[in-house]
């Protein structure tokens, strides 16, 4: 069986960290198929080896510094659920205010065609299940995986990597565009025992295609679960690859995302990712701008209240000269929330000619909300533009005595000004039929809040 | 050559003479090494009181439990704690017997800088040079006791610490290590245990000081060693500004410098400290040159009280150094202005802290990195809001200047906001000269070099006009020379 994971001896360090969180994942994925190609064993067991030598990131680790994963270890997981029993209709469709016309469903991290409707996409592109193309041995994913899973990348990486079942895989063929915007619908569901669960995602889009991928991850339980997701991208030359995720995963959960992009020469990656859900969250991009001319956006709005955690970090590795990167998040917290943000940007030496601006705003409207900002400049090269800019506080207290003196009642003032800091992110959303939705998502919070 | 001779010569007896330095210290050398003995040795060599020598003690105690820290952004061999002196007397055998066999480099910046021929032996370390401040030994030798008296008058107490420790054990007691505890990290911790000398002031209670401290104008300055420690105190309505340090490139033995600097400022009062740290960076390939791993902290005690720290860094080879502010007090105040520049192998990785624990304190960073041939240097600083710093505000600047691209400039900055009404803003850009700039520089005349120490000037203005007038001036060429030979 290429899925049983020989680990039980060398996971001490892994256990020590917390209580029997990991019980289930010493067995493996019960791939039960044989189809499931045999490099894979190797590769999970060896990235099973690399999480049990690294253990969970404890706050002594300088990228976790600021978020603490002991919740986790506190729960029992349930870490191969039974596909959860879901009905169609229950599905929301809460991104473009109804169904879009191109929707892949993963259901507890498995891919479910019979909720999906995938029509038959332009050029030969291939919208499908990691499952699937393993099985079918679809040569430039396995390919893509074995250099990816190769790359460090910390212990939850290592976690992911250890698993490889399912996911969503989507290759756009060079020079091609697709025009609709592609939906992944993720749902979480809850379970006697809160599920686990590790999809692996693949986008590879050709030398100069076009491809627009919507996330949206919802929670369809009160209880908790732990999504831990990965997912690479890779943009051939001149590709544009659009990633926009709103994250709204039931309140109890527990959704660590990275999620990687290497840029050939002159490729975008424009990313947005809208934080509404989640008990603890955290969404990691990792950008490598590897030639000329590639060039990232990365931009985040997140609204967060309660005792929710959630944190936004980014690095963006200008590998290359003449490379460009923006980024630009800002986020409101209410109750207990604490908000993370990290920013790395990275110049290598003699990758002249760039440029790379960051701001991280937040706004704080309750005496118990936190944020820590991390924002880091590494630069090797000298003919470079880089500045980053940082800022926390309250509302603006002149321009809500602005509104106030024209009539405007206080909670209504302060309902305006926060939707006009957090559009100000909004309106960077490629997609013009994201933003309304999106904007209503914060009306509708802000409405929601408890008055304190 | 003639002229020189005698002037040393001159100098010689002067010192001899007047101060009568050459004491029964100077025979005393501890061996190699650190272990509980030394500390006691030190800590009888200078008669102190049992209470220092347990706080020493428990302090070296703790420091065998620490490991070295690694997270900052520098990069040298490792260090030997078993092969330092830990208490040496002054050695005034191994310096150069004139200016002859100083090193030409060294002299040709001195006489840039403007400095007097006489001062230059002092600071090359000339054998027979005296040993006293510098600025007290060529005035007249009476300046230093003039000062002195005029301190007294006003009932400052600026001495060193060993001195305190004689005269007013009480002071020193009260407030040693109530801002940088022996515990607090593994340099501080091991300058607590051995720390050699280093300044005491005592401001008493509305007294505002009637003139700039500085290291200068206190006998005993030279020969503080490796572990000096600093402890100031500004009582109620008091002020003070102190100078630290010297633009002229000194001349040291140590390698491993590992300071510590306490501030403490109760109500109403207001502490300046300004630093220009030059130490030898070493040679081209960084050889040689001076760990500085410094720690630097003061504490707004009481309410609308203010510390504000000015530092420009061009020396040592690795600099490790975050002057902090603890803002306690109510409506209490923290500064931070810091040019570091770093050129050839130099490694500087500094910035500050601002902790902000009571209400409406405000704090200011402006830092101004430059880095040029193949150096590194690094802004790492802490802004933290405490829950209770209602109407907390911070605003923070850091620019990075590249000169040569083979050179690195980062920016590591953390800022935890806890409190609502607390507002922090923090910016950083990181740019080369620009083109455009050194262009018109060119066209009108100006060589390249002049230009670029013109533009650097200009970028660092902010920080420089911070300092006291005499050090600014100074502070000006030095940023020129620090730069020489990084551009065409």
């Amino acid at each position: 069986m290429a899925g049983l994971v020989p680990i039980a001896e060398t996971a001490g360090t892994a256990a020590d960290s917390g209580a029997d969180w990991l019980t289930g994942w010493r067995s493996g994925p019960a791939d039960g198929s044989d189809a499931a190609p045999d490099w894979l064993g190797a590769v999970r067991a060896d990235a099973a080896d690399r999480f049990a030598a690294h253990g969970l990131p404890d706050r002594r680790v300088e990228d976790w510094r600021y978020t603490s994963l002991a919740h986790l270890t506190g729960l029992e997981l349930d870490w191969a659920p039974a596909p959860a029993d879901v009905a169609k209709e229950s599905l929301p469709a809460l991104v473009f205010g109804r169904e879009a016309d191109c929707r892949l469903v993963l259901v507890n991290g498995q891919v479910r065609p019979a909720l999906s409707s995938v029509p038959a996409l332009p050029g030969g592109t291939v919208l499908t299940s990691l499952a699937g193309a393993l099985a079918s041995g679809h040569p430039g994913v396995a390919d893509l995986l074995k250099r990816r899973v190769a790359a460090t990348g910390g212990a939850l990486k290592a976690l992911n990597d250890s698993w490889l079942e399912d996911g969503y895989v989507l290759i756009v063929p060079d020079g091609v565009t697709v025009d609709m915007p592609i939906e992944i619908l993720s749902v979480g569901t809850g379970g006697a025992l809160p599920p686990a669960y590790q999809p692996r995602n693949l986008i590879v889009a050709g030398a100069g295609s076009r491809v627009t991928v919507v996330e949206h991850h919802v929670g369809l339980c009160i209880g908790g679960y732990f999504a831990n997701l990965v997912t690479d991208v890779a943009a051939g030359a001149e590709a544009i690859v659009r990633h926009c995720k709103v994250q709204d995963e039931s309140r109890e959960a527990i959704h660590i995302a990275l999620l990687d992009a290497a840029l050939d020469r002159g490729a975008m990656f424009d990313s947005f990712c809208f934080t509404l859900g989640g008990r603890i969250s955290r969404n990691e991009l990792r950008v490598s701008l590897d030639a000329p001319g590639a060039h990232c956006r990365l931009n985040g709005a997140y609204l967060a209240g309660g005792r929710q955690h959630c944190d936004h970090t980014t690095s963006v590795d200008h590998a290359a000269p003449e490379t460009h990167s923006d980024q630009l998040y800002k986020g409101v917290l209410d109750g207990r929330a604490r908000a993370v943000f990290q920013g790395k940007v990275t110049v290598r030496q003699d990758a002249q000619k760039v440029e790379g601006h960051q701001m991280s705003r937040a706004l704080l409207l309750s005496e118990t909300a936190e944020v820590n900002t991390k924002p880091e400049l590494f630069i090797h090269a000298d003919d470079v533009q880089c500045s980053h800019g940082a800022t926390a506080g309250d509302l603006d207290a002149e321009a809500l005595f602005y509104l106030r003196s024209r009539g405007v009642p206080e909670g209504q003032a302060r309902q305006l000004l926060v939707e006009a800091f957090l559009n100000e992110a909004i309106d960077a959303v490629a997609l013009a039929g994201m933003r309304l939705p999106l904007e209503r998502n914060v009306a509708r919070w802000m409405a929601e809040r408890p008055r304190s | 050559m003639a002229a020189t001779a005698q002037t040393v010569a001159q100098v010689r007896d002067l010192g001899k003479y007047k101060h009568g330095w050459e004491t029964e210290i100077e025979m005393e050398t501890a061996p190699k090494g650190l272990n509980e003995d030394i500390v006691r040795f030190i800590s009888a060599r200078k008669d102190e009181p049992d209470w220092m020598l347990d706080w020493r003690l428990k302090a070296y105690r703790h420091w065998l439990t620490m490991t070295e820290p690694t997270w900052a952004m520098v990069d040298y061999p490792a260090i030997d704690f078993q092969d330092i002196y830990y208490y040496a007397a002054p050695k005034n055998t191994e310096g150069p017997k004139s200016l002859d066999e100083v090193d030409p480099e060294l002299l040709r910046t001195y006489e840039k800088l403007g400095i007097p021929l006489k001062e230059q032996e002092v600071l090359a370390g000339v054998q027979g040079a005296p040993k006293v401040a510098v600025d007290a030994v060529f005035d007249s030798v009476s300046v230093a006791t003039t000062f002195k008296k005029e301190l007294e008058s006003h009932g400052v107490i600026f001495c060193s610490i060993s001195e305190a420790l004689q005269n007013h054990p009480e002071l020193v007691r009260k407030y040693l290590g109530t801002v940088v505890p022996y515990t607090d990290n593994f340099y501080a911790t091991l300058n607590s245990a051995v720390f050699s000398d280093g300044s005491f002031v005592y401001i008493p209670p509305g007294v505002h000081c009637p003139m700039e401290l500085s290291t200068y104008f206190r006998i005993n300055a030279k020969d503080t060693g490796q572990f000096e420690r600093t402890l100031i105190v500004a009582e109620e309505g008091s002020y003070v500004s102190y100078l630290e340090g010297c633009t002229a490139p000194m001349r040291d033995e140590n390698q491993l410098h590992a300071a510590v600097v306490e501030l403490v400022a109760l109500k109403d009062a207001e502490i300046k400290y300004s630093t220009v740290q030059n130490w030898y960076p070493g040679d081209e390939t960084g050889k040689g040159g001076i760990y500085n791993f410094v720690t630097k902290r003061g504490a707004c005690r009481g309410d609308d009280s203010k510390i504000r720290w000015t530092q420009v860094e061009t020396g040592s080879a690795i600099t490790w150094k975050y002057p902090s502010c603890i803002l306690q007090g109510d409506n209490s105040v923290g500064e931070f202005y810091s040019v570091a520049i770093a050129n050839n192998a130099q490694q500087a990785d500094t910035g500050t802290k601002m902790i902000h624990l009571g209400r409406n304190t405000r704090s200011r960073i402006i830092s101004k990195g430059i880095s040029a041939g193949r150096a590194r240097n690094t802004y790492r600083g802490l802004v933290r809001m405490g829950p209770k710093a209602l109407n907390g505000r911070n605003f923070t600047q850091c620019d990075s200047l590249l000169i040569g691209d083979r050179c690195g400039a980062h920016t590591v900055p953390y800022i935890e906001s806890r409190n609502r009404t607390a507002k922090v803003e923090h910016e950083a850009t990181t740019s080369r000269i620009g083109e455009d700039q050194l262009f018109y520089c060119r066209q009108r005349g100006i060589g390249e070099e002049d230009a670029v120490a013109l533009i650097v000037n200009g970028f660092c203005k902010e920080v420089l006009q911070e300092l006291p007038m005499e050090f600014a001036v100074e502070a000006q060429k030095l940023v020129g020379i620090s730069l020489e030979g990084s551009v065409g």
